[in-house]
């Protein structure tokens, strides 16, 4: 292995490139208190337990991947943990349902990132030091080197050759009969940025994070909301989050339109286009907008995306006497591509018995061959309601929270549909049917599309990209830019030329070869042309002596 | 023409370019054959980059290619010719990228893969992993054919995006380099154990782990480009630009297995088969990640269009 110099980059002491040293041994008697730490320290910052650390983290990454995450898929957290309960504990235990932000996924993380910085640290130091140095004295015997060759020229020509390489980006120097080039500084600089940019990656992602929040709104169209707490039907947001933060600004949903594919025979009813108009008001300054599935709105420094869709009929329900106690637009949610549609309405008051209703919307109805119904299409071109109802207790003064999109069955009776030997009502817009048992009546008023809004606020984006984007750059350079050093010497035999790579350098030989035409035939070319060579090279010597003089 | 005649052709041309693969390879196996019998030529070492620097250098000592490779490298080119015309007939017929689902990814994956051997051909002789990237062509293409066909649909609104072209694209573009470096590793890895029969027509053990690691160094560029335009897409379409899906995780997976081998390549003791058994590692994950991941498990990223 080649000798490192001053100018090397200082790198850990199991690196290819590092001289090899025969380290101390823990065994070793003399090695005290302060030993042990100056042992465990090396090898916490060496190469090797870099790599371990990050196969580690590979691996440890991919539990994730398998078990639902509570931050990427809750429900599938629910449906998990109910499908296995005799594995809860276990989740539990591990932290399977939240892998990246569990003991065991952050040390792992934590002591890749003490690794970096105490590898990172003495690094920086010495390349501060090692910008200034100049390369290092040219070997004794250039032959052993690669792409040595002897081309004819002498001490004369040192100069140009000097000035070529300059040219060429070299930093260069003079021992005696020889210039001594290097250059490529560039590419250590670029892996220090590049490892020091991800550390600046996590602090930002992992401070900034806490001050963000995102909340989700479903709204009907022609409804809309202010921004406030109270307007979510759920919200996150970071530790250091303060409601007295949240922008002021309020948004309505104008209209939903979905466009869907008619034409193509494979994809009839894939949807094509989702897009929300909206009106939003910030500064008391109202303003049309939409929001597509690619094209969030940015309102008051808040991003607003359309995540899902669906149909909201609406119901009203008459008691026996004719009076409304029930007039709603109602969200159900999507059951399949087709839009069959499932909800759920609860009547706890205003009828003679507490009333539920759960069912289905069909856009566009059709029949199974079993009869039952479904959705054939997922636009409104034949639309129809079929709901079960029940009587008895809802189970809503019980003080525990029920989802609007469960009905609790198991203390009521069912009067329609199902086993009850009573029809489902089935009932198309402006449709009216009478609730079994004298309840009263439902209509069918309408039906309108509805969105969910998620209102999004991270603070860190702007500059998480910066960040990734010196990264990238880092990372470019620090793989792509060669680092080499070159020496031209001046024999009685000619000048000798040879290169050696400092790192992976695959045209080091091609750069030799290069060189040395460019020594040979003067660089830039004007000098090369036939008959003015030799005037050219003086002319050049002499400019060159003058730039030498001003650039020491 | 209508669009799905237009389909069906695209679907002919993606047949008879697996068919000339298959000629491409059995030339090609023909070489190899004929390499293993003929005498080993004489070595000559390379000095490549951290190489001991004792030996005189020169060029590299790759055996002239029989005619065997010339026939496999002209057949692999005109497969490459149809090949490319399948997908761009197939981008015709759905009115878009020909890489919106697997059928499509895995077309112009190959498409990929093939096109950086043949264009590496300018700067340098690959032609001994010609066996190994017709096969490969051959077997990807037949499974995505006969598993993974699906006729063209329209984008859903979630693809719709200038993303698309640039982040999908990209990774198929470092897929297509990690599938030539893990060739290269399997080769040095072979060579390492047992320098006999074919794969003593082969360069050496270092320089053909030189060239695995710069083109897996520029699959790593490429896969880190990917990483991030899906981290700026994923803020569009999204609201978060990293979740912790399905998808991102393996993404994330694989760059840190690739920054392992990286590391692996710079390391005492596991520069060598070490480091190539790492770059293996990294694009069985990238398998794993297209097909397994793609196909079973949940996560946003459900465009496998089957
Ligand atoms: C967060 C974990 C890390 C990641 C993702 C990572 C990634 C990388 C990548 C992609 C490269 C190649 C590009 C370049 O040269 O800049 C690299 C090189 C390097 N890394 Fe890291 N690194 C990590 C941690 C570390 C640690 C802890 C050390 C110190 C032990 C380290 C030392 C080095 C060295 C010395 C090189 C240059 C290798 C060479 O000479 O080619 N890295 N790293």
């Amino acid at each position: 292995m080649s000798r490192s110099s001053e100018s090397d980059p200082l790198r850990p002491g199991d690196h290819i490139d590092a001289p090899e040293s025969p380290a101390r041994q823990p065994g070793d008697p003399k090695l005290g208190l302060g030993g042990w730490a100056r042992f465990l320290w090396r090898q916490l910052t060496s190469m090797r337990t870099a790599i371990v650390l990050l196969l580690l983290l590979a691996i440890a990454a991919v539990p994730g991947s398998l078990v639902p995450q509570r931050s990427s898929d809750p429900n599938g957290v629910i449906q998990v943990r109910a499908d296995n309960p005799e594995l809860v504990w276990l989740y539990d235990a591990l932290s399977l349902h939240d892998v990246y932000s569990s003991p065991w996924f952050s040390a792992i993380y934590i002591l890749l990132f003490t690794s970096l910085v105490g590898c990172v640290i003495p690094r920086l130091a010495h390349h501060w030091k090692a910008m200034r140095a100049l390369p290092p004295r040219t070997p004794a015997r250039l032959s052993r080197l690669v792409g040595f060759q002897s081309v004819p020229g002498g001490a004369s020509d040192l100069d140009r050759a000097d000035r070529v390489l300059r040219r060429l980006g070299y930093r260069t120097t003079r021992y005696g009969d020889s210039v001594s080039a290097e250059r490529g500084y560039l590419r250590e600089t670029g892996n220090l940025v590049f490892h020091i940019s991800m550390l600046a990656l996590l602090l930002v992602v992992g401070l900034g994070s806490g001050f963000g929040y995102s909340g989700q709104r479903l709204l009907v169209e022609g409804s809309g909301f202010a921004n406030a707490l109270s307007s979510y039907d759920s919200f996150t947001a970071g530790q250091w989050f303060d409601d007295g933060a949240l922008e002021p600004f309020a948004v309505e949903l104008d209209g939903l339109d979905v466009v869907y594919e008619t034409e193509n025979p494979n994809a009839v009813g894939a949807p094509l286009d989702f897009t929300a108009r909206v009106s939003a008001t910030e500064d008391g300054v109202q303003r049309e907008g939409r929001i597509k599935v690619n094209e969030p709105l940015r309102v008051a420094g808040a991003d607003l995306y359309l995540i899902s869709n669906g149909y909201a009929p609406r119901i009203s329900v008459r008691d026996a006497s004719g009076r409304v106690v029930y007039d709603q637009y109602t969200p159900f949610l999507a059951q399949d591509d087709n839009m069959t549609s499932l909800g759920v309405i609860k009547l706890p008051d205003g009828l003679e018995e507490q009333l539920g209703l759960r069912g289905f919307f069909y856009p566009t109805v059709g029949q199974l061959e079993t009869g039952a119904l479904t959705s054939v299409y997922p636009d409104v071109v034949n639309p129809v309601l079929s709901l079960q109802a029940f009587t008895g207790d809802l189970g809503l003064d019980a003080g525990i929270p029920r989802s609007v999109y469960a009905l609790d069955t198991d203390t009521m009776t069912q009067i329609a549909g199902g086993e009850s030997g009573v029809d489902a009502l089935t009932i198309a817009p402006g449709q009216t049917l009478d609730i079994p048992g004298g309840l009263g009546t439902i209509t069918f008023e309408d039906v309108r599309r509805y969105g969910v809004i998620e209102v999004h606020v991270d603070h860190t984006q702007t500059p998480v990209l910066w960040i990734v984007i010196v990264l990238f750059l880092s990372l470019l350079g620090s793989l792509l830019i060669p680092r080499r050093r070159m020496w031209v010497k001046a024999t009685p035999a000619g000048l000798e030329l040879a290169g050696l790579a400092r790192g992976d350098d695959p045209a080091l030989e091609r750069a030799v070869d290069d060189l040395a035409k460019r020594v040979q035939e003067g660089w830039p070319g004007a000098d090369a042309a036939a008959g003015g060579a030799h005037a050219g090279d003086a002319l050049a010597d002499a400019r060159d002596d003058r730039e030498r003089r001003i650039v020491p | 023409m209508t669009l799905a005649e237009l389909d069906s052709l695209s679907l002919l041309l993606v047949y008879s370019a697996m068919a000339v693969y298959t000629l491409a390879f059995i030339a090609y196996a023909v070489d190899v054959a004929r390499r293993s019998a003929a005498k080993a030529p004489v070595e000559r070492q390379l000095v490549g980059a951290g190489a001991p620097v004792d030996d005189a250098p020169g060029p590299a000592p790759v055996a002239l290619p029989g005619r065997g490779a010339r026939v496999g490298f002209v057949l692999t080119v005109l497969a490459w010719a149809l090949h490319v015309a399948g997908d761009v007939l197939r981008g015709l017929a759905a009115g878009r990228v020909p890489w919106a689902n697997m059928y499509e990814f895995a077309l112009t994956g190959v498409a990929v893969i093939v096109g950086v051997f043949v264009v590496s051909r300018v700067w340098r002789d690959l032609n001994f992993l010609g066996v190994f990237i017709t096969g490969l062509a051959t077997v990807f293409l037949g499974v995505a054919t006969v598993n993974f066909y699906v006729a063209p649909t329209p984008l859903p609104p979630a693809l719709q995006s200038y993303w698309l072209v640039i982040h999908v694209f990209v990774a198929t573009l470092a897929t297509g380099f990690f599938a030539l470096g893990s060739g290269l590793s399997i080769l040095q890895l072979l060579k390492e154990r047992r320098d006999s029969g074919f794969l003593r027509s082969l360069p050496s053990a270092v320089q053909l782990e030189d060239l695995a690691y710069r083109v897996g160094v520029i699959g790593f560029i490429a896969w880190t480009f990917t990483l991030i335009a899906g981290a700026i897409w994923a803020e569009h379409a999204w609201g978060r630009y990293w979740g912790w899906d399905t998808k991102e995780v393996w993404t994330f997976v694989i760059w840190v297995i690739y920054a392992g081998y990286i590391h692996a390549r710079a390391t005492r003791g596991w520069r060598g088969s070490r480091s190539a058994w790492l770059q293996l590692i990294g694009f069985a994950a990238v398998l794993f990640n297209f097909t397994v991941v793609n196909l079973f498990f949940k996560g946003l990223h459900a465009y496998s269009g089957l």
